[in-house]
């Protein structure tokens, strides 16, 4: 037996890696497989069903030809906007259930987390009925309270924004309390014994320690409202197009599979990267184990 | 000296944490407001309450379709990810092993994943292989999502396990199933049932995989987006009420376990 066969029998015997086989293969079917057929897909002829064409770049041009990078680029400033809102309204939430709350933040993070059960489209339809036009909850109780007209509130960017925000607040909240939990106190106080003011504790200390949890949310959250697509739909009606809505329509509608695949590729390239440069930083048992 | 000094400053963030709440709350609310609504067309305020629309949901033979495989669906793929992700915790949390980095970054993947790009590469690579899709589908759907982050889940629990009852076990002799059945399980059990409890809520709610990979099956949540999007009915916030509750349902079944199972053993 050669000295890299022999390697690859003691890998293949490690105790550790036959208990990863089971979840491997289901990735290995379930998620690689897809992926790799939609890469070759997407250098496909337009409109082919099989794999037999030639490779060809003109899904490509074509995807950046009929303005579909406008809605690439939507999707960018859609996720970027979730991000930056989350942020904002997360971290003073984040800091209290990491550092004020005590032993209320269990309950706290319970009825956070709850909603997060409920089925997406359950809660989305409850933001149609709360915001709708007239008969709303909201224009409804405005208008019987104080007597006035509210404007139209759904179908605009601004809806889809606040749906995206909604949807994946929790995404962003609990790896913010995890790594703000990472920060601790006697750091904190030494700082503030030496005369740091609160911004300067906030800049200098609490955000470089809580950075691994910071990270984690501001990526998760990124990505998963980069590739939307109910929320635009709901909240955005005909006006808000997503990249994930023309994907789904190059797929079904458009049966144009070539198109649909190339427009997938150019979104995981992009967020895929992302991904990846900000996993490699983090060191996943640190985190984990904090629990 | 505290990490937030000023009594206002903490005020705020109480203030802004009740508001944040009733934030996830008001959709919510509002479909169980408006599924007691009697009319045909949804206008508020209204008086007209009714129940008249849960008797119908309860009687009509299409939702019950519609639960039972939300149900089947759910219940398939708790079943398999419960122990996918025993193995997978034990690989991503116990074992030290070659290779241990780069299957935590890989499991990582598909839970960092547009769930929609997802189902739709899925519903590509089901018909090119010639899979006619169907609640089947649905559950392998579920489970590329759903299994890894059971898996997280159950990892959690298996870093504060300590391995070295295994080997006092295997010293006196134990075989490795009695191990695994005596030690390792007992154990492990919490995580366990917290991972399945993810798993079937997640299951249980989920659209954007379902709606690609179900065929001619339909679960609640699409069910819902349909009719959400086109043929608007009063049974529309009625189902969505009903499907809230069924998640709570399951939610309270399982704490009850978890807290009855944590009393003999904590004392």
């Amino acid at each position: 037996m050669s000295a890299l066969a022999q390697r690859l029998a003691g890998f293949l015997h490690q105790p550790g890696f036959q208990a990863a086989v089971p979840v491997l293969i289901l990735l290995l079917i379930g998620f690689f497989g897809p992926l790799v057929l939609v890469a070759v897909f997407s250098f496909m002829p337009a409109r082919s069903f099989k794999l037999d064409g030639g490779p060809t770049l003109e899904n490509y041009r074509f995807a950046f030809e009929q303005s579909y990078y406008l809605s690439l680029l939507r999707s960018f400033a859609f996720a970027a906007g979730t991000v930056a809102v989350l942020a904002l309204v997360c971290y003073p939430v984040a800091l209290g259930m990491a550092k004020l709350f005590g032993r209320y933040a269990g309950v706290l993070t319970l009825v956070m987390v709850l909603p997060l059960f409920v089925s997406e489209n359950v809660r989305l339809f409850g933001w149609v009925l709360f915001l709708l036009k007239g008969g709303g909850v909201l224009a409804g109780a405005a208008k019987a309270v104080f007597g006035i007209e509210l404007a139209d509130m759904l179908y605009s960017n601004s809806a889809t924004l606040m749906g995206l925000a909604y949807v994946y607040l929790p995404f962003m909240l609990f790896p913010m309390v995890l790594g703000l939990s990472m920060v601790s106190r006697d750091v904190v106080e030494a700082a503030s014994d030496l005369g740091a003011s609160r911004w300067q504790i906030m800049r200098e200390i609490e955000l470089p320690l809580a950075l691994p949890g910071l990270l984690i949310g501001g990526l998760l959250t990124f990505v998963l409202s980069l590739g939307s697509l109910t929320e635009s739909k709901v909240l955005g009606g005909s006006k808000v197009i997503m990249i994930a809505a023309d994907i789904e329509s190059a797929f079904t509608y458009g049966q144009n599979w070539p198109l649909g695949s190339a427009l997938s590729v150019l979104l995981l390239v992009l967020a895929g990267g992302l991904v990846l440069v900000v996993l490699s930083k983090l060191n996943l048992d640190a985190i984990l184990k904090r629990r | 000296m505290d990490i937030i000094a000023k009594p206002l400053a903490r005020r705020l963030i109480a203030v802004w944490t009740a508001c944040l709440i009733a934030f996830l709350y008001i959709p919510i609310v509002c479909v169980f407001l408006v599924s007691f609504h009697k009319g045909r067309y949804f206008s508020f305020p209204f008086d007209d309450f009714t129940f008249d629309w849960y008797g119908k949901a309860f009687s009509s033979l299409q939702t019950q379709e519609l639960f039972l495989i939300s149900l089947k669906v759910a219940g398939v793929v708790t079943a398999i990810s419960v122990v996918l992700a025993l193995f997978g915790g034990l690989a991503f949390a116990r074992f030290n092993w070659r290779g241990r980095t780069i299957f935590q970054h890989l499991l990582l993947l598909p839970i960092f994943f547009p769930q929609a790009v997802l189902g739709l590469a899925l519903l590509i690579w089901l018909t090119y292989l010639g899979v006619l899709p169907s609640w089947q589908t649905a559950v392998f759907a579920h489970l590329v999502w759903i299994a890894p982050i059971a898996t997280l889940v159950v990892s959690i629990q298996v870093y504060g396990y300590d391995a070295a009852q295994e080997e006092a076990a295997y010293d006196l002799g134990a075989t490795r199933l009695q191990v695994l059945r005596e030690i390792t399980l007992p154990a492990l059990s919490p995580g366990l049932v917290s991972g399945g409890l993810f798993a079937f809520l997640l299951s249980w709610g989920n659209f954007p995989l379902s709606f690609f990979t179900t065929g001619a099956d339909s679960t609640v949540p699409e069910w819902l987006y349909t009719r959400m999007v086109a043929g608007y009915t009063p049974m529309v916030p009625t189902m969505g009420a009903l499907i809230v509750v069924g998640a709570a349902a399951v939610l309270v079944a399982g704490y009850i376990f978890i807290v009855w199972r944590r009393r003999p053993i904590g004392g």
